[in-house]
Order: C-alpha cells, then sequence, then structure tokens
C-alpha cells in the first residue's frame, strides 16, 4: 500500500532516562520507574507538569505487577502525578517499541504534544524468589487456556528459547549458519559491555568460553540468551516543532516499522523470519534512506539467533547470509561498518526489554557514549521483539 | 516418591474447537480442520478459514504421518521431574505444505532427530487429553 504522508516524522525523540541496571536493584520497581521518567523529563528540557500523554508496552497486563512489567501507564502517570489527555498501555502491539509506535501516533494525531514512554522489568529480584517466576508454564493457573501458549506447554515448551531455538535451527539447517558464526553477536555484546559502566556482565568474553557454555536448547547456549535485571528505562516523545526549542538537538522518527504479515504464532510462521520481513519492509518503504545509510543498529538480542534475523531481514545483509556477515565479527563491531548494541545489548547489558536499544541508540546519536562513543552516528535503527513480535524504528538526529 | 512421578505435563484447556485436536487420539485418528469452501485444512483449530473466511469448516482424520521442520533437543531441567534431553519439533503433516504444529518427537535417541526425517503420529493420554505426539516413520 502507498501513503503521501508519513506522520512519525512530525514526531522527535527529545529526552532518555534510566534507573540503575541492577542484578538484583534494591530499588522496588516504582523508584526505579520513577528515576527513569524524571530523569527523561529533565533531559527533555520539561516538567512533568509538561506531559500530556503517557505509554508503556506491556503494561501492567495482567493487574498483577508480575516481574516483567509491573509498572503500567496508570500506576506511573498517578505516582507522577501527570495530567495527560492520552494515555495506553497494553501488550497487543508490535513489540517491545509499541509505546514509542502509540505514543509517536497519538503526538502526530494532534492528541498531545510530550509522551512520555517508559518499560519498567525486576525479572533479577523475582528469580531470586523462584528460578521459575517466567516460565511460561507459570503464565497460567491450572490447564492452559492461553491464546497461544496453550499449544506449546503441554509439549514441554518452558521457555521461549525452545521456539527460538528451533528458529535457530532451520536458520543453520537452510543456509549454513554455524554456532561459530552465532558466537559473534555474544562475543560483540561483551566487547562492548566492558565500555559501559551500567552493564550487567563486562568481563572479557572469549569464543572458547561461548563454545564451552552450557548448552540449554540446540543449538543456543547460555551465552545465547539475555540477562535478567531491575531495570526502568525512559523516553520522551515530542511533536517536532515543539521539540526545535528543547534542549537535545530533536532526534527524528523517520519511519516506523510496525506490520504483522505473519500469523500471531511461534510455530505457524516463517521460521527463519519471524515477524520481522514484514517490519522492515514496511520501515524502508517510509523513507528515502536505506540500510547503507544507517550508522548503527540497536538489534533485539533476547536470544543472539534473533538479532542475526534482525539483520538480515532489515536488509543489513542478504536474507540467509547472517552468518557470513557476522563471521570474525568485524562488521559488526564499533570499528565495522555497522555497529551493533554498543552498550552490550541485552546479552550482556541487562535485559531492559526493548527501550534499552532506544536509549542506546540517542546516547550514540547525542554524542554521550562516553568510552563507547562511535566516531559516526547521525542515523540509527532500534529494533525489538522476537517470533511474530516485532517493531522497529529509524532514527535521525536533526 | 521418585522424581519422575511427581512431574506433571502442563495440560490445555479444552474448548469445542479445540476438543477434536486434543481427544481425536481416543479413536486413534489425528483430527484437523477443514474449510469445505476451498478444501484447505488450516491449525489451530477455529471456527473460520483463514484462508477464504469460509465458515463451513470441521475436523476430519488426516494420516498423521509428517516430516519434521525443524527442531531442539532441549537440556534444561525446567521442573522437577522433568526428564532431559528431549526433543521439541515443528512437524509439517504430508496432507499439505505449510500445515504443522509443534510437538515432541519421542520413542528414539535425540541426537537421531533430523530436519527432514520422516515422522508419524502416537498419542499419549494424559488424563481426558491424548497428545500427538511423533515417533520415526518405519
Ligand atoms: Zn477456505
Amino acid at each position: 500500500m502507498n501513503f503521501d504522508r508519513f506522520y512519525e516524522k512530525d514526531v522527535a525523540i527529545t529526552g532518555i532516562g534510566q534507573s540503575e541496571v541492577g542484578r538484583p536493584s534494591q530499588k522496588t520497581a516504582s523508584q526505579l520507574t520513577a528515576d527513569a521518567c524524571l530523569e527523561a523529563i529533565r533531559d527533555a528540557g520539561l516538567n512533568p507538569t509538561d506531559i500530556d500523554g503517557i505509554a508503556c508496552w506491556p503494561g501492567d497486563h495482567n493487574n498483577a505487577g508480575d516481574s516483567f512489567s509491573p509498572i503500567g501507564s496508570h500506576a506511573a502517570a498517578t505516582m507522577l502525578g501527570l495530567k495527560v489527555n492520552w494515555y495506553g498501555g497494553g501488550y497487543e502491539g508490535p513489540g517491545p517499541l509499541a509505546g514509542i509506535i502509540n505514543g509517536a501516533m497519538a503526538i502526530a494525531t494532534g492528541l498531545c504534544r510530550h509522551v512520555l514512554v517508559f518499560r519498567t522489568i525486576t525479572e533479577s529480584s523475582a528469580r531470586l524468589v523462584s528460578k521459575s517466576a517466567s516460565a511460561l508454564t507459570n503464565k497460567t493457573q491450572g490447564r492452559d487456556g492461553s491464546y497461544m501458549w496453550r499449544w506449546y506447554t503441554p509439549f514441554n515448551v518452558y521457555s521461549a528459547i525452545n521456539l527460538i531455538a528451533i528458529f535457530a535451527q532451520r536458520h543453520f539447517h537452510e543456509y549454513g549458519t554455524t554456532s561459530e558464526q552465532l558466537a559473534q553477536i555474544a562475543l560483540t555484546c561483551r566487547a562492548n559491555a566492558a565500555l559501559n559502566p551500567k552493564a550487567v556482565f563486562r568481563d572479557p568474553m572469549t569464543l572458547g568460553d561461548y563454545m564451552s557454555s552450557r548448552m540449554i536448547s540446540t543449538p543456543l547456549r547460555m551465552f545465547d540468551c539475555d540477562v535478567h535485571c531491575d531495570a526502568s528505562t525512559a523516553i520522551v516523545l515530542s511533536r517536532s516543532d515543539i521539540a526545535r526549542d528543547q534542549p537535545n538537538p530533536p532526534i527524528r522518527i523517520e519511519a516506523i516499522g510496525s506490520a504483522l504479515n505473519v500469523p500471531y504464532s511461534w510455530d505457524q510462521l516463517p521460521l527463519t523470519e519471524m515477524a520481522t520481513r514484514g517490519v522492515g519492509e514496511m520501515m524502508w518503504a517510509r523513507t528515502d534512506l536505506t540500510p547503507e545509510d544507517v550508522d548503527t543498529a540497536q538489534l533485539y538480542d533476547g536470544f543472539s539467533i534473533l538479532t542475526l534475523i534482525w539483520l538480515e531481514n532489515l536488509g543489513f545483509c542478504e536474507r540467509g547470509e547472517g552468518g557470513r556477515f557476522i563471521e570474525g565479527g568485524a562488521r559488526i563491531s564499533r570499528e565495522g561498518t555497522l555497529p551493533i548494541n554498543t552498550n552490550g545489548g541485552q546479552l550482556s547489558g541487562g535485559r531492559t526489554h526493548g527501550l534499552g536499544y532506544v536509549h542506546e541508540a540517542c546516547s550514540q546519536l547525542w554524542k554521550r557514549a562516553g568510552q563507547r562513543q562511535l566516531k559516526k552516528a547521525d542515523i540509527a535503527v532500534a529494533a525489538a521483539g522476537g517470533g511474530p513480535l516485532g517493531g522497529s524504528l529509524l532514527l535521525v538526529r536533526d | 516418591m521418585s522424581a519422575e512421578a511427581k512431574f506433571a505435563r502442563k495440560l490445555p484447556q479444552l474448548t469445542a474447537e479445540n476438543t477434536p485436536f486434543w481427544q481425536g487420539g481416543r479413536d486413534g485418528h489425528l483430527l484437523i480442520y477443514k474449510c469445505r469452501s476451498c478444501s484447505d485444512l488450516f491449525h489451530p483449530p477455529q471456527p473460520v478459514c483463514p484462508s477464504c473466511q469460509g465458515m463451513d469448516v470441521s475436523s476430519e482424520p488426516v494420516s498423521g504421518r509428517g516430516r519434521v521442520v525443524s527442531f531442539t533437543i532441549n537440556h534444561q531441567a525446567w521442573a522437577p521431574g522433568l526428564v532431559v534431553p528431549f526433543v521439541i519439533a515443528i512437524v509439517e503433516l504430508v496432507e499439505q505444505t505449510g500445515l504443522r504444529f509443534l510437538s515432541n518427537i519421542v520413542n528414539c535417541d535425540p541426537d537421531d532427530v533430523l530436519i527432514g526425517m520422516e515422522v508419524v503420529v502416537v498419542f499419549e493420554q494424559i488424563e481426558d487429553v491424548w497428545l500427538p505426539l511423533f515417533e520415526a516413520a518405519q
């Protein structure tokens, strides 16, 4: 479908904030959320009274304050004393970036001017109490009546790793991708984490360390999995014409990818593409820029293979060529043609789950990334999600 | 009580639409929904054909034969008594390209499972559910 106007370009990121990244944190979910949100609002040059919209993903979707998403828009808006024209949350959306995508649409359609988007997660604390806190089998009590998980839990699928390992195995089979190639995602993230004081794991990792890490679900090992943490991340979106008067150079949302062209399912979708193909095609159809213009990509690494699939389907290499593209790690390193996950990603930086990628993209575009600052960083991509969840942003510093 | 004895699979909630799939094994049949309008088989069960939106749909027996599209050998003991390693696979049924679901490959050494391997359904009854699992075809 052709569109003659792309409303996301009327919206800019004007501030970012992030709490401490604890494993675990001694702070409560509310404290972490307040730290991140107030920092982002200040960074945008605003007061809480200026914020007239709030969004998050997935929000307090079970009304249970569970560790995957303990704080929703209702709780955060109330805690911060916000008076908003528009607010939203909820799981059903284009993955962990849904809060930003929804918030941008609310601004573009004139419902509000400044939207606070946040994401809080306390999975590290939760796992101290129960190792199986996030098991898929614990999402339902008694028999599984959930829309999707009920097709997997009876077959002893306890973790998303089992589903994503099936995607990885198919990628290995179809395209000859190897564990040594895939290792470069984890090794690159770890090397970057060494330069990020907030990263959870910063000690050097070698290929040998990766290959000898425990096999969880073939072909995925322990070091293919991200690391739980307690953290909150916040982003302030502003209408572009107002953003020009705020302190940070506005970071324009040049294009959004939010398509879902495949069944919302983990076993009915194309195994080596997931939802990412449609997301990438949509995003590039809404801009004159191309993948070659991108200086850095912050790509979801809940599991390493997902980053590789994003690389392919966002057009940074040919489909099926991801293994060869990352081989040796040079291309995706800080010195390479496409540095990825420059804060250590979720694999080593911590599973902030979604907004961490946007926070890092903005840090790089605003030249605030300290030791890990890239020489050239004017245009960035952030993408998040796995399986049927997926969304992407093309970000340009004006 | 042994560790194994304590382990119980999570079972699905039965609904009017999915009961044929979960209970077909009682009569030894794998039951899959079929659209009378366009003849497509589809899964999961639902009252509307996802291809043509026809509503004249009902379940019917298929051969139970298929191929492994992809799989993983799970090594992590996620729950007390869960015996590892075991195989989780996506199996495509021979009746139609793309007609597939997730299951386990059983009655073989996990290391013997391959993509493309021919498999046949075998049912494991737990309470009122007959889980359609797969084993290597002879
Ligand atoms: Zn039909």
